[in-house]
């Protein structure tokens, strides 16, 4: 079932031409009320009126996390504080968090997309949808919040925690839908079971999870364990909250992107370059409706390619795969993404192998080489040399069967790996300058 | 019947083999018999010493990785075909001899080899068996 049929099936030439005028009012907006824009617009050559097709786009500068942070508090609103009914900020790992507002017409249009988003995933009115997102300062409570009630949905506002009384509530209250990250949806399902409840008796049929990256094979054990269909759905707080896109029930394959408002563009995170659709990069989006804090050509940092290619839903919205990481931390080495995470991963199931590693990347007439560097400890090492040349071997052959990179394993002495703070430098890219 | 062996895990880099050397000396460790493996990342030093724990402890504290593996010195006769009729011994007996390597000292008329066993408990009773002499550590650490 379709919430918005209009918009949600507006054929692409339909899509785009709203996009395009939607796209140029709000670099108009931006231009004028946000001097942090106007500076950065300035800098970059181009005035508001340079932009005249959807390609144009590509000529805009970046947002950055850090230009949030630079202009912490409410430097990017784009209207005064009195027009904003609602403050979000999302937690900040490193010092202060980033803060978004809403206008009321903000507030309407995501519980328009969250409303869309529950019908995309099998969810309508007459569902129970028990709301384990966190209430507060995070988005994802109160986005939901707002999407189940414009469905016409029950939500009953669980939160998170206290996992005894969401089960209670749960059995008793006949919650249908669930709405919770992946992980605390895995814990569900194993305190139902030291519970002894029979999953079976629970009314649950449907799960829309997200806020943090999860597999297609902890999607199958979901599943599994709690009977139902588990949804994939994403957003972030800076380009509204959850929401921004959701994977439809018919195909399970790809979350489409809200296109009548926010552009998705997929980028080369290391030039810069947008790439065509298919190719993997770093999804950037720009919010082309949003009057509180609109963003332009946002980095997400997330990793994940545009799918193209009509959905069996009847959506005509494009759709991204499921995200595959962060760029953050990604390589790109021989054209493949290289994770740092992927390789601990197999460093990790080697047994006695200690995770110390360092990635060295070089580049030899214009070849990329990769050399993992391990360190080795009382439990690996031998003081046999063919020992010793099994295990760099078995690194090797577990990478390549992996990533399908061939590298260079180089054993090294313990704590030779470069440690500040705790943390360790996992990557060395020697490739640029 | 068994020697104490250390090995320590060395990166192929300058002043390494001098940093080993000279943290033993420092802790009054004498090398008895040592072995240096070589690939083109890393070198596996195995040695022998008069004070075993000593020198583990003295390398560890400077960082390397140290191990202790259970080796057997054998006596072999110092003339032609000496070792050879050794290793025939222990071919016979279907013994693995990982790596081997001399010993510095003699001991008497006859030279002292360090063998690398993959079942060094096969390995004496095979050696014992055919009368070779195998020195016990005591003996061999204050050669």
């Amino acid at each position: 079932m379709i919430w918005n049929e209009d918009f949600e099936t507006l054929p692409r030439e339909a899509i785009e031409a709203l996009q395009l005028t939607r796209l140029k009012q709000t670099v108009e907006r931006v231009y004028a009320m946000v001097p942090y824009y106007r500076e950065s617009f300035k800098k970059a050559g181009i005035t508001p009126a340079d932009i005249r097709s959807l390609d144009d786009l590509q000529q805009l500068p970046f947002t950055l996390k850090q230009d949030m942070r630079d202009n912490y508090p409410y430097g990017l609103f784009a209207v005064p504080l009195d027009q904003i009914v609602r403050i979000h900020a999302s937690s900040g790992t490193t010092g202060k968090p980033t803060v978004v507002g809403y206008t009321k017409r903000d507030i309407d249009t995501w519980s328009e997309l969250m409303a869309r988003s529950f019908m995309a995933s099998g969810a309508t009115r007459g569902d129970v949808i028990h709301n384990a997102y966190g209430y507060g300062l995070f988005t994802g409570g109160l986005g939901a919040h707002y999407g189940a009630e414009r469905l016409g949905a029950s939500v009953i506002p669980m939160s998170g925690g206290n996992t005894k009384k969401q089960i209670m509530i749960m059995q008793d209250f006949g919650s249908s839908v669930i709405t919770c990250t992946p992980s605390y949806s895995l814990y569900l399902a194993e305190a139902l079971a030291e519970e002894g409840v029979n999953v079976a008796d629970l009314k649950l049929r449907i799960g829309i999870l997200g806020a943090e990256p999860w597999s297609e094979s902890m999607r199958e054990e979901i599943e599994a364990k709690l009977g139902i269909k588990a949804i994939d759905i994403y957003g972030l707080s800076e380009i509204m909250g959850p929401g921004v896109g959701i994977e439809c029930v018919e195909a399970q394959h790809g979350l489409h992107i809200w296109e009548d408002h926010f552009i998705p563009e997929i980028i080369d995170p290391a030039t810069g370059k947008v790439l065509p659709h298919g190719e993997k990069g770093e999804l950037v989006l720009t919010t082309i409706t949003k009057e509180g804090i609109p963003l332009i050509r946002y980095r997400t940092r997330d990793i994940t390619r545009i799918i193209s290619e009509p959905c069996i839903c009847g959506r005509t919205h494009l759709r991204i795969e499921r995200l595959s990481g962060r760029s953050d931390d990604m390589l790109i080495i021989r054209g493949v993404n290289v994770f740092p995470s992927q390789i601990e991963s197999v460093l990790c199931q080697i047994e006695g192998l200690a995770p110390h590693y360092q990635l060295i990347v070089e580049r030899e007439d214009n070849l990329d080489s990769l050399e993992v560097q391990v360190e080795v400890n009382e439990e690996t090492f031998s003081d046999e040399v063919k020992q010793m040349q099994e295990l760099s071997a078995q690194i090797r052959k577990d990478i390549k069967d992996l990533l399908g990179i061939t590298c260079k394993v180089r054993l090294v002495e313990p704590k030779t790996i470069a440690r500040s703070e705790g943390k360790a430098q996992r990557v060395i890219d020697r490739r640029q300058g | 019947m068994k020697v104490e062996q250390i090995s320590i895990f060395i990166e192929n880099k300058s002043g390494r083999l001098a940093e080993v050397t000279q943290s033993l000396g420092d802790s009054g460790v004498n090398i008895r018999a040592l072995s240096l493996a070589d690939t083109s990342d890393f070198g596996i030093l195995r040695l022998i010493v008069d004070k075993t724990d000593v020198a583990k402890q003295a390398l560890k504290e400077r960082g390397f990785t140290v191990n202790k593996t259970a080796v057997v010195a054998v006596e072999v006769p110092d003339c032609p075909s000496g070792l050879a009729g050794i290793l025939q011994v222990l071919d016979k007996g279907g013994v693995n001899v990982e790596y081997m390597y001399a010993f510095v000292e003699r001991c008497g008329e006859n030279a002292v080899i360090i063998f690398r066993f993959d079942d060094p408990e096969a390995a004496i009773k095979v050696l014992l068996e055919n009368d070779v002499r195998v020195l016990e550590g005591e003996r061999v650490y204050t050669m």
